[in-house]
Order: structure tokens, then sequence, then C-alpha cells
């Protein structure tokens, strides 16, 4: 059984050996992915997984990436992705240039289907698609542009859902039981390790999205990280979040205006 | 004397269920009293695309309030929270919501395992879990740490449940308090009292 103490002492590690700053998120949900962990690599004690966290650089990567959560899918929630392409695109395509950041993209799943979506709106040559996690692992994932084969079915229905009407068999080659998609749409994505806890911004952004990362913060980190999404918005920009996180109650609020019952919100002053 | 021993007091009071549950919750929320001093949450599998109906189908059968649960609501006393489709749901220590998008646990997002145990860390004794009908084994373990925890423990008798499976299972794998049907379910419920 692993205490709230442990769990403190195990954070503290990361953050002094590391520079890896956990303290500020959920810990209900951190806690379970420790657990998890332990259960995993059949670790006899908790004071044993510390001392591999704290002894062995190559095990961090494996817990970074096991504790961190990344579980995502193409277009997910196709309504979300509908107001995408029917109210945030025709206003972007008026832009000479658009920068879009997905922030915390985990393996990629999201910042393809954006490609997608600038492709059939004739934006993508002109666009760039800046993909960012604290994870390095996943983002080799983005780099591959591959994806297993066995989700296209339901990633094809969520396309159509959205409102794709091509057929969405021709983005990618199927191989050996994956799926690679077009380096068309690679080559516009910009990938790079980026930590929403202790990283700043880099770039003034048309978009951004960070779907599902939020729920994994406490509330004060939540405030930092929206903060840090204004400072990163151009005036008029658009930021996007998961579908039961919210701007409301945040230090931003009143910066920004709700575009319809997605969660995509303008950004007014 | 007997009756103090069952009427502890609760703070939260967990539902969880799976196929054939559905039933049971419509005939047992409009017998819940108008004002429950704690609160309710209600972890059910469902699709994921049957959103916001299944909270508005609650709603217009109490007068207590039904909502989907936010990302950090506050856990208040008097309210019937319902788990969103596709996350797991977890309670944090300032008593607040806190939602989990990460694998499936029993094949389930939300998972009632999931809920249960992490509330029971939270609630200790102050707790009830009660297990519907269901036909997989999701819930067992997280009655079993509401036990634990000293919390009470209650599961749908499963001679009356559509998928007798789920209580019938916790019934094997774990203690549970009480046993009973869903004329009983109401009755039981109404009798707590909040902290």
């Amino acid at each position: 059984m692993i205490d709230d103490e442990d769990v403190d002492l195990l954070l503290t590690d990361l953050l002094d050996i590391y520079g890896y700053d956990f303290t500020s998120y959920s810990r209900a949900s951190l806690k379970r992915r420790i657990v998890r962990l332990c259960t995993l690599d059949k670790f006899p004690s908790f004071a044993e997984l510390r001392y591999k966290v704290r002894s062995d650089p190559g095990y961090l990567k494996r817990f970074v990436e096991e504790v961190t959560v990344n579980v995502t899918e193409m277009f997910r929630d196709p309504p979300f992705y509908r107001s995408l392409r029917d109210d945030v695109l025709p206003v972007l395509a008026t832009k000479p240039f658009i920068r879009i950041w997905h922030a915390g993209c985990s393996t990629g799943e999201e910042v393809f289907s954006m490609a997608i979506l600038l492709k059939e709106a004739n934006l993508l040559r002109k666009s760039l698609l800046y993909a960012t996690d604290l994870n390095p692992g996943v983002l080799d994932k983005v780099r591959k542009g591959i994806f297993a084969l066995n989700y296209m079915k339901q990633y094809s229905e969520s396309y159509i859902a959205s409102g794709g009407t091509h057929d969405f068999s021709q983005y990618y080659t199927a191989n050996y039981g994956q799926a690679k998609f077009d380096h068309e749409l690679s080559e516009k994505i910009i990938i790079s390790t980026h930590n929403l806890v202790s990283d700043s911004s880099f770039n003034e952004f048309d978009l951004i999205l960070c779907r599902n990362v939020l729920i994994y913060f406490d509330k004060d980190l939540q405030d930092r990280v929206l903060k840090l999404f204004d400072e990163s918005l151009s005036p008029l920009g658009y930021l996007a979040l998961g579908t039961k996180e919210t701007l409301k109650f945040s230090a931003v609020q009143h910066k920004f205006q709700q575009l319809n019952r997605e969660k995509i919100w303008k950004k007014i002053v | 004397m007997e009756e103090n021993s069952v009427r502890k007091t609760v703070d939260l009071f967990l539902i969880g269920g799976s196929a054939g549950s559905l039933q049971v919750l419509f005939s047992l929320v409009p017998q819940l009293s108008a004002s429950l001093s704690f609160a309710m949450v209600i972890v059910l599998h469902r699709g994921n695309f049957s959103d916001s109906s299944l909270s508005d189908l609650l709603s217009s059968k109490t007068p207590l309030p039904v909502r989907e649960v936010e990302d950090k609501d506050p856990v208040q006393p008097g309210n019937i929270y319902l788990a969103p489709a596709d996350y797991h749901l977890l309670i944090e220590r300032e008593r607040t919501f806190s939602l989990d998008y990460s694998e499936k646990i029993n094949f389930s997002r939300p998972s009632i395992d999931v809920t249960f145990e992490s509330a029971a860390e939270i609630y200790k004794s102050s707790l009830a879990g009660l297990l519907l009908s269901g036909a997989n084994d999701d819930g067992t373990k997280g009655l079993g740490k509401i036990k634990s925890a000293g919390g009470i423990t209650i599961v749908q008798d499963p001679e009356t449940a559509q998928m007798p499976f789920m209580p019938h299972h916790a019934i094997h794998h774990t203690l549970v308090d009480h046993v009973l049907n869903v004329r009983e379910m109401a009755g039981f419920i109404n009798a707590l009292h909040g902290g």
C-alpha cells in the first residue's frame, strides 16, 4: 500500500534529481498511476520503486511515460472537430500564415486529425502545427506518424461524424498491421518537448489545442497553464480544451468568449 | 440501539451499475428524499455518445439537482452527480472531483472500481457504496476497499437483478453489509444522514 507521504517523497525526488515537477498534478489520478506502475513492474514495495527511480536515470523515461496518461485518438468528440471545420478554420483562412500548437499532444493522433482538416480546407500549405509533450517517448511516435491499423475503422467513423467527406483511407498506407500517414501531413508538424509545468511560451499562435491535459493538474497549475496559453495566443486567437474542461473560474476567463457548446474559446481582449 | 448501529453518518453515497441497472435507477431516484444530507455519485457503464440525455432523464424524476461532473467540481451534499461517459471519475483530498482519461479498467470507462477505490481513500468510514445489476465484475474491488475503510457496502439482491453477475460476484468475493431489493433501497438511503 502506498500512502500520501510516500507519494510526496517520490515527487520531491523527481523534482530534486531530474527537474520533473509533478507536485501540482491531481493527486488521486497520479497516485493510481504510481500504484499501477508498481504492479506492472512487480516492485515488492514502494521503497524499491523509489530506489529504482532515484538510482536509475534510464528508468525515469519509463516512469514518466507510464505515470502520465497517453491515451488519445483521432477525431475524438466528432462535434468538436465539426466546429473546428465550420467555425474556426474559415476565420483562420483569412490569415497569411497559420500557427497551431497542440500542447500535451501525446502520441499525436489529434495533430494528424488537425492536419487532415487543414488539408481539406486547403490551408495546410500555409500552416505549421507545433506538437509538444513533456514525454520524449511519445513524441517519437508522432515523428513516425504510424498508428495501429485496427483503430482505423473507428477513426474513419469519427472522421465522417466530424463532417469528413473523403475516403479516410486515402490519408495513410496500410502495411503489416500499421497505418502510416502521408508525408504531406507530417512535414507540416514540428515536434519538440515542452513541459507545461516549467517551460515558458515559445511563439505566438492562432489556435492552441490542449485537450484532456488540464484534468491531470490541480486548480493552481491549471490557472498557470491557462495564463501561459493566454500569453501565447494572438489577438482573436482560439483556445480548445477537452469536453469536460472549462475556463470558468480561471483567472483568464474574462479575456475569452466561448464560441458554442464545444469547448472552444476566442480571445477577445 | 439497533437503529444507531445501522444509521451511520454518511457524507457520500456511491452507486455503481452496468447492464440492467438503468431501470433500477429510474424507480429508485423518484423515491429519494427531496433533501439528502449527503452527496450521491452514480457511475454507470454506458455508450460514449449518450452524453447529457441521461442526466436530463434522471433530473426529470427527482427534485434533487442532478448533474454530470465537470473537472474540479466540488462534492456538495444534496446533489446527485453522474460520472461523465468515457472518463474515469476520481475524488481528491479537498473533496473535489477529478477526471482521468487513462486506460479502460474492466473494459470500462468510467470504471466503478476506480471511483469506489478513490472515494474510499478520502471518505473512509463516512462512505456507502451500492452495486447494482451488471454482467461483469467491475465494482467488487471497489466495494472491498469501502468495506476495509470502514464504510457501508450494499448490493442489489441478485434475485431481482436483470443481470445478476455483478452483485453476485461482489457477494462472493467481498464482505457485503446489506443485500437489498429495489423497494428496500430508497428506504435505506433515506434513513442515512450526513455528517
